[in-house]
């Protein structure tokens, strides 16, 4: 089975979703991109993963990016086949103020920790995860660090978070 | 060579708290506590090529017998409320090695939101290394500067006479 090209993908899946799809964006095999309608990204990704044709069984990232001036957060998919040995990305806009985002942790059960990721680092709420918690920060961490307005806080349970350089003036 | 005839030979005399101070710098046995890369360094220190073998030093799992803790590592701030737990489960005396730049001030990853700048500011540190990484020769020779730390202490004798 041959793999296919950016287009492709992309017609594959304005043919089956019709506007809940984007318009293509990057034409490289490697940087190709479309924007996702939240409400569908789920039904999405199960036909990526399903269907014969593109069989994206591996969603080697999924990341999220702080947009201030857009007033939107976004989660990347990144998927690739091994079979095909082609790769397509997808982009989630979230409101910023409340990111809600399906969970793709159905389709692909590595998703779930990189949900977690997400979650933590940017507070995108994915709906359906079956734990989500944060991964890397404490549980008692104020805030998400990832996100541009975020303000370190000077102390956590005592320990100062600065420190005054050596080096005289 | 009889006995009778080498035991004057053989004879040290010196204070309790030197004999003392001997005994315990000779077998330090140390906690493994490897944060990030620094912790490569510090099994290549224990290993044959610089073998702390020698010092008398052993490693250990468990904080429960050990008497030094080498922090050799990135500490979050996650962690280093669990380093102040593990330290505290140490018996007294209890000594702190801090290897690497970013035990000592948080090096590298100062700035960073989840790094906590130094661990001294979580439990007391005895001797800092530093380097990143410290080479083995360079822990060895932090390591011989906490033997003479401790050989140097006093337990029984005062530095001051008591006051009535």
């Amino acid at each position: 089975m041959p793999a296919l090209d950016a287009a492709a993908i992309h017609g594959r899946l304005r043919a089956r979703f019709g506007d809940a799809v984007g318009d293509l964006a990057g034409s490289r095999r490697d940087n190709a991109s479309t924007t996702v309608a939240p409400a569908a990204i789920v039904d999405v990704a199960r036909f990526c993963k399903t269907e014969p044709d593109l069989a994206f069984d591996c969603l080697s990232n999924l990341a999220g990016v702080d947009y201030p001036k857009r007033n939107v957060i976004q989660v990347v998919y990144i998927l690739y086949s091994y079979p095909h040995r082609h790769c397509f990305t997808l982009q989630v806009d979230a409101a910023r103020d409340n990111p809600v985002v399906p969970s793709v942790a159905q389709v692909w059960a590595h998703a779930e920790w990189q949900e977690r990721e997400a979650f933590d680092l940017l507070g995108v709420v994915f709906e359906g995860h079956p734990d989500l918690r944060r991964l890397l920060m404490p549980e008692d961490w104020p805030g998400h660090p990832l996100r541009k307005d975020f303000v370190e806080p000077e102390e956590y349970h005592g320990i100062s978070t600065s420190r005054e350089s050596l080096l005289k003036a | 060579m009889s006995l009778i005839n080498s035991a004057p030979e053989m004879a040290l005399t010196t204070t309790i708290d030197d004999f003392l101070n001997w005994t315990r710098k000779s077998s330090v046995w140390y906690m493994l506590f490897g944060l990030a890369c620094c912790a490569i360094e510090m099994m290549q220190t224990g290993g044959p090529r610089a073998d702390l073998d020698r010092f008398g030093m052993a490693p250990r799992a468990t904080p429960r017998v050990s008497d030094l803790i080498i922090v050799s590592g990135t500490l979050t701030l996650k962690m280093a409320l669990r380093t102040r737990v593990l330290y505290e489960q140490m018996p007294e005396p209890r000594y702190v090695v801090s290897m690497g730049s970013c035990s000592n001030c948080g090096g590298l990853f100062q700035l960073a939101y989840s790094v906590c700048d130094g661990v001294d500011k979580v439990i007391p540190v005895d001797v800092y290394v530093p380097g990143c990484p410290p080479r083995p020769e360079a822990l060895t020779e932090g390591l011989v500067k906490l033997q003479e730390k401790i050989q140097q202490e006093r337990w029984l004798v005062r530095k001051e006479p008591a006051v009535a």
